[in-house]
């Protein structure tokens, strides 16, 4: 058991912090929102010039060979500032499909592009009907020649309109909500029959709509087994809970600094307000939260590899729920100990607020994994 | 960083939980496992077993007694510990006086306390709460004040836990009414129960049962040598004890018996006509406990881990966290055991329990004894500094408000 850093991770950690604290200011992050795709392609440039982008891919396809608690470390720093950058859209979600699931020549193709900045990938699984269910998947793929024929649209897809690439989930075989017949598919954006509605979501990231019709995909662009897709997106989406989990620990820690401060500076009745017992139990209780996500966002990067898969599922489970609730408490008491500024789009704390609503209903809210491992009680 | 325990950590555990399963004696374990709260004698027998061993004293170092554990391993001890499911050993001796003799007491002091402690040839309990200073400690006013060799005191003690089983009492008492801080004018001393002039009296807890009790002090003489520390400067010695061993006080391992227990027995209980452990929500309510105990977990494995490291001995703040979490977390596992029992619970049928000879059965006695835990742990938010008080050190420690 031991909770350290190594020397590399350390550096790491400070050089990413280093680079967003030059970066992230909340004006700058404005600027950077109003931007076409609502972030910065410079500061992307800048991601892969200090390897983040290669971060979990090996050596071998341009990668820095990192781990879970690499990833996580990056995922905490961009939740401090609010980054905006498709990060865990293109190098956790995709970017584990791909080390998970790619051939060879996929990843010699592709894994590359990302760490260079050159590729935004977006991961084009949900659906409109399936809110939560990872197997209800409607949209199909015909045998069309050596290829395959999709059709059927995709939801909520993040970055899904600034992406160069998708993936991109279809049924091969099998009924909705059937486990067996889901087949990852490489699509490149541009395709005939891909259309895409871009939206923001209401943290200011980027979605999109996705309606695939007819498009033509190549039988070399099949992610992995025909068929056998769901224990791969079960991966991605475990990767994707690990990586938020750490993200909304960066953001509820940006929220408690900020409170304190406010606590400290904000003077009614002739005092601080820190100065009364029930705002300071209530940070105090902020920071139990706090503490409780963290612990909870470590134990996701310990167990995001786990091989024993229902092991894995377990403990990703429990760190959703810890988390969505611990960032629920911080977010909404960050915001009403505030008062009335803590409202108001100018301010910060709201936005951060808005990132954790948005977190906690990716990859199954609180309620979908509390039920999962209810059902799971022996 | 690495959750996992390493092989030697393992090994130790598997050690451990052998040594249980072969040395628990089944009787005890059985009330344990039925929730009674460890009887005096049955707290006495096992600690003896451990200190066979060499493991009562799990904390102290080895030249005093003690295994010599690390942090980690003290910490993998008691939740095995409390998992056997064995009655905790005293933490009047083994967390609170042994630690301060070690610290601060003289030799003769340790060769006469710390052995007796760690085998429980004495009992001990803590006097420090009055009925006028609960978590304002250091307004105390029990009284001592010199003649000849002794001091002689004069004043009461309230909540004194286990103080009718107690052979000896460690006590703050007040040296110099005239200190200008409250703090500096409390001194530490040993004070035999045997002594002319102390009366114990019960309090009966709301749960029935009397842990609990009243201390006065009437001219109870108290030789100059069993001070510990120097004179006036016991509130030292306090802040020490109170901060030793935080680590242990979030009681997971019982948490974790007591969800285990109420799972076992939802399945002998009945909910809308199938068993009580298909019901929806108390499955969630399970999970739901589960998340908030995996989340405890880590976080004390951080606690321990850093303490592991520090080598200062001084709490982590963080303790304040376990100690909130813990009780909160152990108080609703007790009422889940409670509630499994659903009416069957609300009896108060302990003394007939326990008097049955030939008549028929009353009810589980696992049931009663859940309502009775429940209630008794009703104080676990109170002791050890209300969690009210914990959030106060929080604010001021970590949030520096």
């Amino acid at each position: 058991m031991d909770f350290d850093l190594t020397e590399e991770q350390r550096l790491l950690r400070d050089s990413v912090e280093r680079l967003l604290a030059d970066h992230y200011g909340f004006d700058r992050r404005r600027s950077y929102l109003a931007e076409p795709n609502g972030w910065s392609r410079a500061l992307w440039s800048q991601y892969a010039e200090l390897g983040l982008l290669g971060l979990p891919f090996a050596e071998s396809y341009g990668g820095f060979g990192g781990g879970p608690i690499e990833v996580m470390l990056v995922m905490e720093a961009l939740g401090r500032v609010l980054a905006l950058e498709p990060y865990l859209a293109t190098v956790v979600l995709t970017g584990t499909a791909l080390r998970l699931a790619g051939s060879e020549a996929q990843k010699s193709r592709i894994l590359p592009q990302i760490a260079q900045g050159q590729m935004i990938l977006a991961f084009a699984h949900g659906e409109r009907q399936a809110r939560y269910d990872l197997t209800d998947v409607l949209t199909t793929a015909k045998p069309k020649g050596s290829g395959w024929l999709l059709d059927g649209a995709k939801s909520v897809v993040l970055h899904g309109a600034d992406a160069g690439r998708l993936v991109v989930s279809a049924r091969t075989s099998g009924e909705r909500d059937d486990p067996e017949g889901i087949t990852l598919f490489l699509v490149d954006a541009a395709a005939n029959g891909v259309a895409r509605r871009s939206y923001p979501m209401r943290d200011g990231t980027r979605a999109a709509e996705i309606s695939l019709s007819d498009v033509e995909v190549g039988s070399e662009d099949v992610l992995g087994e025909v068929g056998k897709g769901l224990p791969v997106i079960d991966r991605v989406v475990e990767a994707g809970i690990a990586a938020t989990a750490a993200e909304a620990v960066g953001a509820m820690e940006a929220m408690q600094a900020m409170t304190l401060e406010y606590l400290k500076t904000r003077q009614q009745f002739g005092r601080p307000i820190g100065e009364n017992q029930v705002l300071q139990h209530r940070a105090a209780e902020m920071l139990m939260e706090l503490e409780r996500g963290r612990s909870m966002a470590m134990l996701a990067a310990m167990m995001v590899e786990e091989p024993d898969a229902a092991e894995r599922a377990h403990n990703i489970a429990m760190v959703k729920v810890g988390v969505g609730q611990a960032s629920k408490f911080v977010s909404q008491n960050a915001v009403q100990l505030h008062g009335g500024i803590g409202m108001t789009e100018e301010y910060a704390v709201g936005h951060y607020f808005r990132r954790c609503m948005v977190i906690e209903h990716l990859f199954g809210d609180t309620a979908h994994h509390l039920s999962r491992l209810a059902d799971q009680v022996e | 960083m690495d959750l996992r325990y390493t092989a030697e950590e393992l090994a130790f555990r598997d050690e451990l939980r052998a040594f249980f399963r072969d040395n628990l004696p089944g009787d005890i374990r059985e009330r344990m496992r039925l929730g009674h709260a460890p009887s005096k004698a049955d707290t006495v027998t096992w600690q003896r077993i451990l200190n066979r061993r060499g493991w009562a004293a799990y904390s102290w170092p080895k030249e005093y007694g003690g295994p010599g554990w690390t942090p980690v391993q003290r910490m993998i001890f008691l939740e095995e510990n409390q998992l056997a499911p064995a009655p905790e050993v005293s933490s009047f001796n083994i967390t609170m006086i042994g630690p301060v003799l070690v610290q601060f007491g003289t030799e003769e002091q340790k060769q006469r306390f710390l052995p007796r402690a760690a085998n429980i040839d004495d009992w001990w309990c803590q006097g420090f709460s009055e009925p006028g200073a609960g978590s304002d400690l250091a307004s105390l006013k029990t009284a001592a004040k010199r003649d000849g060799d002794d001091y002689v005191v004069n004043g009461q003690k309230i909540w004194t836990s286990t103080a009718h089983h107690a052979d000896w009492c460690f006590a703050l008492v007040r040296t110099n009414p005239q200190a200008k801080k409250r703090q500096e004018g409390i001194s530490f001393l040993l004070i035999d129960m045997k002594t002319p002039g102390i009366t114990v009296r019960p309090i009966i807890s709301i749960d029935g049962s009397h842990h609990l009790n009243e201390v006065f002090f009437d001219d109870v003489r108290v030789p100059m040598s069993l001070r510990v520390g120097e004179e006036n400067r016991g509130w030292d010695v306090a802040k020490f004890l109170l901060g030793h061993e935080r680590t242990g006080i979030a009681r997971l391992g019982k948490s974790k018996e007591r969800v285990k227990f109420a799972r076992e027995a939802a399945r002998e209980m009945r909910a809308n006509g199938k068993p009580l452990i298909e019901d929806p929500g108390f499955r969630q309510r399970v999970a739901q406990l589960g998340v908030d105990m995996k989340a405890l977990e880590i976080t004390q494995m951080r606690v321990v881990s850093a303490h592991d490291k520090s080598h200062d001995g001084k709490p982590d703040a963080l303790s304040s966290v376990l100690k909130v979490k813990g009780t909160e977390l152990l108080q609703a596992t007790t009422e889940l055991a409670m509630d499994v029992g659903g009416p069957l619970a609300m009896p108060d049928w302990a003394q007939e329990l326990a008097a049955l000879s030939n008549e028929p059965e009353l009810g589980p006695e696992w049931a009663t004894e859940a309502t009775r835990s429940y209630l008794f742990l009703r104080a676990a938010s109170i002791y050890g500094g209300t969690n009210e008080i914990q959030k106060n050190i929080l604010t001021k420690a970590v949030l520096g408000l």
